[in-house]
């Protein structure tokens, strides 16, 4: 079973900033760390390959130079191969591009039968590359899976919650799977492994080893454009109730009791 | 300025998420502009006339008993030939699990743009381009996005982001029937085993109220008193990262970045300290209401009723406010 796993970097702090002039996000200002669901995906694909011979587990990320730290994070936990697509022309690109590219990084890199990646990623909160790449590359998309079982040859089954049921679909490869939470976390690397990852070779690709263009990667060729960044209001100044006796006890109880009341009529 | 959405349906339903996306529509452009697109394995007559009613200009129908959610890439064919024959500029969805999975397909399909979970939509006057207003990097900011030139702008959109559309008049729109062609069934395309409805207190999605706990809950044991004061107010229970991370409740309760979004009435937070990452999932609820014996805790700067004391005193008098066979 051959498996890519798709991994970004987020930034660390909550301290990110935007470029004032695109809108995109500036992320050299903070720490970087991989992206906690897309390290369940890889976590789930280490532990689906490790009983069938003859497999294999590529990380693939796309980003600036130091994604190499989150591929040699992957590495440490299981992958084989690690693929960092790095290019000034690639910054910027919206959810469109950045998938175009990772669709052709998958078919240069593969073939694979799987292509695993979290949810979402904490930053850009989108969750739309993982669906687009599959429709790129024709495959079938399931979303938010919480268990990824094989149950004989290409075809596997996965659990999900949507907003209302718990479902279980069956699928066969090749698919793109995103994972949530529930899927499970990773294992804590060995240190042997730790020590082999920091050796192995990153292969570097640019957007010309993946045929693009510069004015076919990067914002310029985003369908979606940041206009303006606003910063809202969060304060909401609301009534504060101090609990020092019985009354202010019984003060907050009525106003909570108003608050859902009120709800109540509209 | 023509404008489309998707409707989903469950159960043979419109869903409401459905009726809020025609309220945007109905904001963007006139009524006669405005299609629905419905592809359903059964959605029922009447709910289909009210939804005629409920100000669309048109009702577009595929329904086939066949149809099976977990096939995207099928879905987002439709989604594709329904746009090529109808042209429409502005195209949205519902930030929904399955929304947020077909409109990314369907947009690859058709070479466009999208943009994730809005909460605002507004056309600019000089341009007639639709802006997209979403929040970003945790809420912390909100972001105004336009798709200049591709077609359709497509937008999911956050559900609870406005009120749902009501009925207009007596006489409805045109409901169109459409089928879906055999071709596009496969044999190897994904399926839906099974789906089991969560029960009431365990759907965050779709709550009208929920008790949140953080780690001021202490202990395991301490979560059936949420339990019980959300049993009392017809609520239900999210939590956050801290306490699913124990295993105190399952993932599927986690609200937050690496979690759900939730849009409530009303949010009770209960030991909560209010973590960007925490804030980020819940900020938008109607109604704020934060218990916290920390008067510093962030929480408090979100809250519209902060109660600054201890939970366990706190909530066991709140219960008592309503008995148990009051909703």
């Amino acid at each position: 079973m051959k498996i890519a796993v798709l991994l970004k970097q987020v930034p660390d702090s909550q301290a990110v900033r935007l470029d004032p002039e695109t809108g995109t996000l500036r992320r050299s200002e903070t720490d970087a760390v991989t992206n906690p669901l897309d390290l369940c995906a890889l976590a789930a694909a280490v532990r689906l390959i490790k009983d069938v011979p003859d497999s294999s587990l590529t990380a693939i990320c796309m980003g600036p130079s130091t994604g190499e730290q989150t591929l040699r994070q992957a590495l440490a936990l299981g992958a084989g191969r690690a693929i960092l697509i790095c290019d000034r022309a690639c910054a910027g690109s919206d959810s469109y591009v950045t998938a175009l590219i990772l669709a052709a990084a998958i078919e240069r890199s593969g073939p694979f039968d799987l292509v695993l990646t979290g949810l979402r990623a904490s930053d850009g909160e989108t969750g739309q590359v993982g669906p687009e790449i599959a429709a790129k590359l024709g495959w079938p998309v399931i979303t938010g899976a919480e268990s990824l079982t094989r149950i004989r040859d290409n075809l596997f089954e996965v659990t999900r919650s949507a907003e209302s049921e718990k479902e279980t679909l069956t699928f066969r490869t090749p698919a793109l799977i995103s994972v949530a939470k529930g899927i499970g976390q990773a294992d804590l690397p060995r240190l042997e492994r730790k020590i082999w990852a920091r050796r192995e070779p990153v292969t570097l690709l640019t957007a010309n080893d993946l045929g693009f263009s510069p004015d076919e990667a990067g914002l310029k060729a985003s369908p979606t454009r940041v206009v303006r960044v606003l910063h809202p209001q969060l304060t909401r100044r609301g009534r504060m109730v101090r609990i020092t006796d019985s009354a202010a006890l019984e003060q907050a109880r009525e106003a909570f009791t108003d608050l859902l009341g009120r709800k109540e009529e509209e | 300025m023509k404008a489309a959405f998707f409707a989903e349906t469950a159960g043979g339903k419109i869903t409401g998420g459905a009726l809020e996306l025609l309220a945007w529509c109905r904001t963007l452009t006139a009524p006669e502009e405005i299609t629905a697109i419905l592809i359903t394995p059964s959605v029922g007559e009447p709910e289909l006339e009210r939804l005629a009613c409920s100000g669309a200009g048109t009702v577009v129908v595929y329904e086939d008993g066949r149809l099976d959610r977990a096939d995207t890439a099928l879905y987002a064919e439709l989604v594709k030939s329904f746009c090529e024959t109808e042209k429409p500029d502005v195209l949205l969805g519902g930030a929904t699990l399955f929304g947020r999975t077909l409109f990314p397909y369907a947009a690859m399909l058709m070479k466009t743009g999208l943009t994730a979970d809005c909460t605002q939509l507004e056309i600019e006057p000089e341009s007639g381009l639709l802006l997209q207003t979403r929040p970003a990097i945790g809420g912390n900011v909100t972001a105004v996005i336009k798709t200049p030139r591709h077609r359709p702008q497509m937008a999911t959109v956050r559900p609870h982001s406005i009120p749902q559309a009501q009925p207009v008049g007596k006489t409805g729109a045109p409901i169109r029937r459409l089928a879906v062609p055999d071709s596009l069934f496969t044999a190897g395309a994904p399926k839906t085993a099974s789906s089991v409805k969560l029960p009431a207190g365990e759907e965050l999605a779709g709550a009208k109220r929920i008790v949140a706990v953080g780690r001021g809950i202490r202990r395991k044991e301490n979560i059936r008193l949420a339990q019980t004061l959300a049993s009392r107010i017809g609520a239900a229970v999210g939590a956050t990262r801290e306490v699913v991370d124990r295993g105190w409740l399952p993932y599927s309760a986690q609200i937050g970045l690496s979690g759900k979004t939730v849009v409530p009435d009303i949010y009770i937070a209960l030991g909560i300290s209010g973590a960007v990452q925490h804030l980020a999932g819940m900020r938008t609820a109607k109604k704020i209401v934060a218990v916290n014996t920390d008067p510093e805790a962030p929480i408090f700067q979100a809250a519209d009723l902060g109660i600054v004391g201890d939970l366990f005193e706190v909530v066991p008098r709140l219960i008592d406010g309503f008995s148990p066979k009051t909703r």
